[in-house]
């Protein structure tokens, strides 16, 4: 569970706007207000660096919420 | 020889293309939304007929009669720019010819972009330690939209056209320090307009759309966002502490930095990735955008006219290439 809300604090750092304690592992992250291409760059570098995967950004958004994000990265890291 | 920055100023077309005209082209978009994340109200786009070079030309017209410059003083001419008016000759030795400068002195230009200011003045510094020159005209101009499909909202956004001149010389208000530099070619066509050169010379017309809909062509303006997103906050943090290092300084006696204004979002990314605060943290978008190898002199026009160019003043520039580079300044106060 520490490991997940990690994850989430450091999805949420990425960004400048949205108040970080919004976010929970159900956040449909895509549907933020301040959601954007940019950001999107910025999480998958976040996630190759913390994490060692290196996600597509049509990977990314095929997930809908942190959960299933997280889960990809989770799969991902195991292969 | 010391070499200091004695004056800069800047020139941008007179056609304004604002967030509203955008949004009516692309109605997917928001002002507001274009605003806060890229940071860019407006920005200038040169007309059909309007060159780099005449802009550059523009530039150091408003730098000589602003500072009162005697411009037969000027014995180089360095112009950046990746938007040359002809294959040859060298623009530099038409704006020389434009501007009436001395026939003897040497004048070049050198290709490259959001890095082009740092070398620049890693070139004039040159001169001048070498003795080959003492009152350098340093310009970068840019017109990147012409080489921007009119359907690439993404890049349309981000850029806008200018130029700048920047006199360095062996007295001035700014001492130019040590450099720090880099250039990883790998990077080449991440960041490219590949046809119309040598390699490619006839069009591919190969225009399509990616899976996030950006359009990509080798005709126009190609910029790869993830690769380039990478390559900055990989390259950028090593770049500020490697020039940090050459001038024996730490980053808290910074007082402040002045980056390549390359669009908001990034500008904070790197900005929180190096840990700099915000009020050290300078930024000129809203008016010009993203005006490639000119964000720096313009941010720079605009911090000595706030009266925040003090101490020490770190300056990074970094992109097409890949090419980075640093330098810190010591104002003179």
């Amino acid at each position: 569970m520490k490991n997940q809300q990690e994850f989430i604090q450091n999805f949420a750092s990425q960004f400048d706007e949205t108040d970080a304690s919004i976010f929970t592992i159900e956040t449909r992250f895509k549907e933020l207000d301040e959601w954007s291409s940019l950001i999107s760059l910025a999480e998958l570098n976040m996630i190759a660096k913390n994490y060692g995967v290196k996600l597509t950004p049509e990977e990314m958004k095929r997930s809908q919420t942190l959960q299933e994000l997280y889960n990809l990265i989770l799969s991902k890291k195991q292969q | 020889m010391d070499a200091y920055i004695k004056a800069i100023s800047y020139a941008l077309p007179e056609k304004i293309v604002s967030n509203e005209d955008l949004v009516k082209e692309f109605p997917e978009w928001t002002v507001e939304k274009i605003a806060s994340k890229i940071g860019v109200v407006e920005r200038r786009i040169a007309s059909e007929n309007e060159t780099a070079t005449d802009l550059a030309v523009k530039a150091a017209e408003q730098l000589f009669s602003e500072y009162n410059i005697n411009k037969h003083t000027i014995d180089f001419v360095l112009f950046c720019t990746q938007s040359p008016d002809y294959f040859l000759p060298t623009s530099a030795c038409i704006i020389q010819n434009r501007l009436e400068l001395r026939k003897e002195i040497g004048a070049l230009d050198y290709n490259l972009g959001c890095s082009g200011y740092i070398y620049g003045l890693s070139l004039a510094k040159g001169l001048i330690s070498a003795n080959i020159a003492k009152n350098i005209l340093l310009l970068t101009g840019e017109t990147y939209n012409k080489s921007i499909h009119h359907l690439d909202k993404g890049n349309r956004t981000i850029f806008g056209d200018a130029a700048s001149a920047t006199l360095i010389s062996d007295k001035g208000f700014a001492k130019i320090g040590e450099f720090s530099l880099g250039t990883d070619g790998s990077g080449a066509e991440n960041l490219i307009v590949k046809t119309g050169g040598f390699r490619f010379p006839n069009a591919l017309n190969d225009l399509h759309y990616d899976e996030n809909g950006n359009l990509i062509s080798s005709d126009y303006l190609f910029m790869n966002g993830e690769d380039i997103f990478n390559f900055t906050s990989d390259a950028v943090p090593v770049l500020v502490d490697d020039v940090l290092k050459k001038n024996h300084l730490k980053l808290e006696k910074i007082d402040l930095f002045v980056f390549h204004q390359a669009n908001k979002y990034m500008m904070n990314y790197l900005r929180k990735l190096i840990g700099i605060d915000n009020e050290k943290f300078y930024v000129y978008l809203e008016k010009v955008g993203n005006t490639v190898s000119s964000t720096i002199p313009i941010a720079m026009y605009h911090a000595q006219k706030e009266a925040k160019l003090h101490g020490n003043v770190l300056l990074a520039g970094f992109g097409v290439g890949y090419s980075w580079g640093g330098v810190i300044l010591k104002i003179i106060d």
